[in-house]
């Protein structure tokens, strides 16, 4: 009994030896197994040489940082992207850093436009990126070295547009020149313009009528140059209607254009000498809502029956809804304007339209008075330099020869 | 309040559409709505946003507390727009006939500080990048195009060239010069439909907007 006792004890004795080994053998495979599967996580490379200058040509509040790209950002590489960071300077103190914008991978200037003129700044760009590794996401970041102290402010000239500076020198040495020769008693010869031809012919048609003159300058105020062009010729139809003592009435959308246009008319009634035919009224506002605008027109166009309708000035998708109704009533409509899309509109339903620059020019062809006309001249030749400069320019670019449309590239 | 509001925007938009028949008291009543609320909105709007938004606010800013306690402007106050409101403020003097006179100055401000500002944003937009763009190659030396481009290039080169011609004031068009603006004139034209039909189908989905209104918010016919 002792004896099978013992080796009981023995057999108990070797398998839980065996079963301690196994263990052993078992857990250092797996924990060997596990040490085998654990990477490092890699260090980011952070961004280089980063530098915090005023942006140059601008009119201040604008900082352009620059860097050299982290040594992991490139195709395929770790980098995600690149956070910029700003700090202000307060009495030689620098704040703490705030994350003001981001750049993708492989950008590596960021402008910060959103800084004033009176502070300094500090900057500092962060490389980051994320990546898997034993079964977690992890977030690398890697901080550039902080900037130089660095402030933004306004330059006088822009030198990236003195293409456009020497262009419009040029524009305005040949205005001048023709100017001096129209004042000097040279005839400057102007094509005839059918539109600005059949005004005198519009007027005197509502005055054998007996019938009203509408002026419509357009929905837009006195910062657009077509409504100036509008204006401008209104001079000539009031003066005209003044003559004539037809009642000329000139509904406007904008403020400013209803003191232009007031005064515009009253002066050209005096001019002629019927100071006391003008009447306050004449000149009068309705909204600034463009279809309201439009419908205010349209009810005193079918009510009032105008004789003659001038469309002058800019307008957008109201000029086929007054066109329409103008053409309606049977009036005789003359329209100019400088909005391509509204051309068409203004082609099919008025007797004459002035086209583009054909408006611009009807204040010089009205009036004949020499300097207009030494500016049309002078805008003329300008448009004769733009010709050979597509001449050249084409031909040059087609044979290979230089790429002279560089000249024109205009940096915004 | 909604259905009440539904039914007053029919009621005007019908209204507004009744002028089609022929003019008539019921779209005398929308267009004088419609002008008198817009233009009594448009003063509110422009009060709100030029004279208080830009001017009131530029000049006197809100306030707030910084991190010390002291009592700092949320933005820098800019005094130039006094210039602006003096300029307005002139400009209101012509409701006083014995120095009525003087509102003119700021208008002349106005008109000539537009034409100079404009002067360069037209001259980099209408005719630098104009210019920059039509000069291309045609064809040929190291220049990789298919027909169509070489067409649609010689196109634009032809019809600028001779758009232009059209727009020269100081020579008769007469003879080869005449010829080329009558093909510039031919070009603005083509141009101009093809315009027409693009600005067609537009005005199109503003009309299917209202008829959308009228059939489906309003009378609820369609989904």
């Amino acid at each position: 009994m002792v004896i099978r006792s013992n080796e009981q004890h023995l057999r108990w004795s070797v398998l839980v030896i065996h079963l301690v080994l196994f263990s052993l053998v078992l857990f250092s495979s797996v924990s060997g197994a596990e040490s085998d599967s654990i990477t490092a996580i890699p260090a980011l490379a952070p961004p280089t040489n980063v530098s915090a200058i005023d942006k140059p040509n601008d009119g201040g509040g604008s900082i352009s940082i620059r860097w050299g790209l982290s040594q992991d950002d490139y195709d395929g590489g770790l980098v995600s992207g690149y956070k910029v960071l700003r700090a202000t300077d307060s009495n030689g103190i620098m704040s703490s850093f705030t994350e003001i914008g981001d750049a993708t991978a492989g950008q590596a200037e960021y402008v910060d436009g959103n800084v004033s003129d009176d502070s300094s700044y500090y900057y500092q760009v962060v490389a980051f990126a994320q990546i898997e590794s034993n079964g977690a996401a992890h977030d690398l970041i890697a901080k550039s070295a902080i900037t130089g102290q660095v402030q933004s402010s306004a330059q006088w000239f822009d030198w990236q547009r003195i293409n456009v500076f020497v262009g419009v020198l040029i524009l305005c040495a040949l205005i001048i020149f023709y100017i001096r020769q129209a004042q000097s008693g040279k005839e400057l010869f102007i094509r005839k313009i059918a539109g600005l031809e059949a005004i005198d012919e519009a007027v005197g048609r509502a005055t054998e009528m007996g019938k009203k003159i509408f002026y419509i300058p357009g929905t837009q105020d006195m910062d657009n140059v077509q409504t100036i062009a509008g204006v401008t010729i209104l001079g000539r139809v009031a003066e005209l209607s003044a003559q004539y003592e037809t009642w000329l009435e000139v509904p406007v959308a904008r403020s400013l254009v209803l003191v232009t246009a007031k005064e515009i008319v009253k002066e050209a009634y005096s001019k002629v000498g019927r100071p006391d035919a003008f009447n306050e009224d004449q000149v009068h506002y309705l909204t600034d809502d463009q279809f309201g605008y439009a419908a205010g027109i349209d009810g005193m166009v079918v009510r009032e029956k105008p004789a003659t309708i001038f469309f002058m000035g800019a307008f957008y998708a109201e000029s086929l809804i007054l066109a329409e109704t103008g053409n309606s009533i049977g009036a005789i409509q003359i329209a100019g304007t400088g909005m391509p899309s509204q051309l068409p509109f203004f082609v099919a339903a008025c007797d004459y339209t002035l086209i583009g620059e054909e408006l611009f020019a009807a204040s010089a062809y009205l009036s004949r008075e020499p300097k207009l006309l030494g500016s049309l001249k002078g805008q003329d030749m300008g448009k004769a330099l733009i010709l050979i400069a597509l001449i050249v320019g084409i031909l040059l670019e087609t044979f290979g020869i230089w790429t002279f449309s560089d000249l024109f590239g205009v940096i915004d | 309040m909604e259905h009440i509001a539904l039914w007053v925007a029919a009621f005007l938009t019908l209204g507004i559409y009744s002028f089609l028949y022929k003019d008539n008291p019921w779209y005398k009543l929308c267009e004088a709505i419609f002008v008198g609320i817009s233009a009594g909105y448009w003063f509110v709007t422009l009060f709100w946003d030029n004279i208080y938004g830009k001017f009131w606010l530029g000049v006197f800013p809100d306030t707030t507390t910084n991190a010390t306690g002291e009592i700092v402007y949320v933005s820098t106050p800019d005094y130039w727009l006094i210039v602006g409101a003096v300029l307005g403020f002139l400009m209101l003097l012509r409701l006083v006939p014995k120095i009525g006179w003087i509102s003119r100055w700021p208008l002349a401000f106005i008109v000539g500080a537009t034409a100079g500002f404009y002067l360069i944003n037209y001259f980099s937009s209408n005719v630098m990048a104009q210019v920059q763009d039509t000069i291309m190659p045609l064809f040929g030396v190291g220049y990789n195009a298919s027909v169509y481009d070489i067409i649609g290039n010689v196109v634009i080169a032809v019809g600028t060239f001779t758009g232009l011609i059209y727009f020269f004031f100081s020579k008769e068009h007469k003879g080869a010069f005449g010829g080329a603006a009558r093909v510039g004139i031919f070009f603005l034209m083509i141009t101009f439909g093809a315009a027409f039909g693009y600005t067609v189908m537009s005005r199109m989905s503003l009309l299917i907007g209202r008829m959308d209104f009228i059939f489906g918010d309003w009378l609820g016919l369609i989904g």
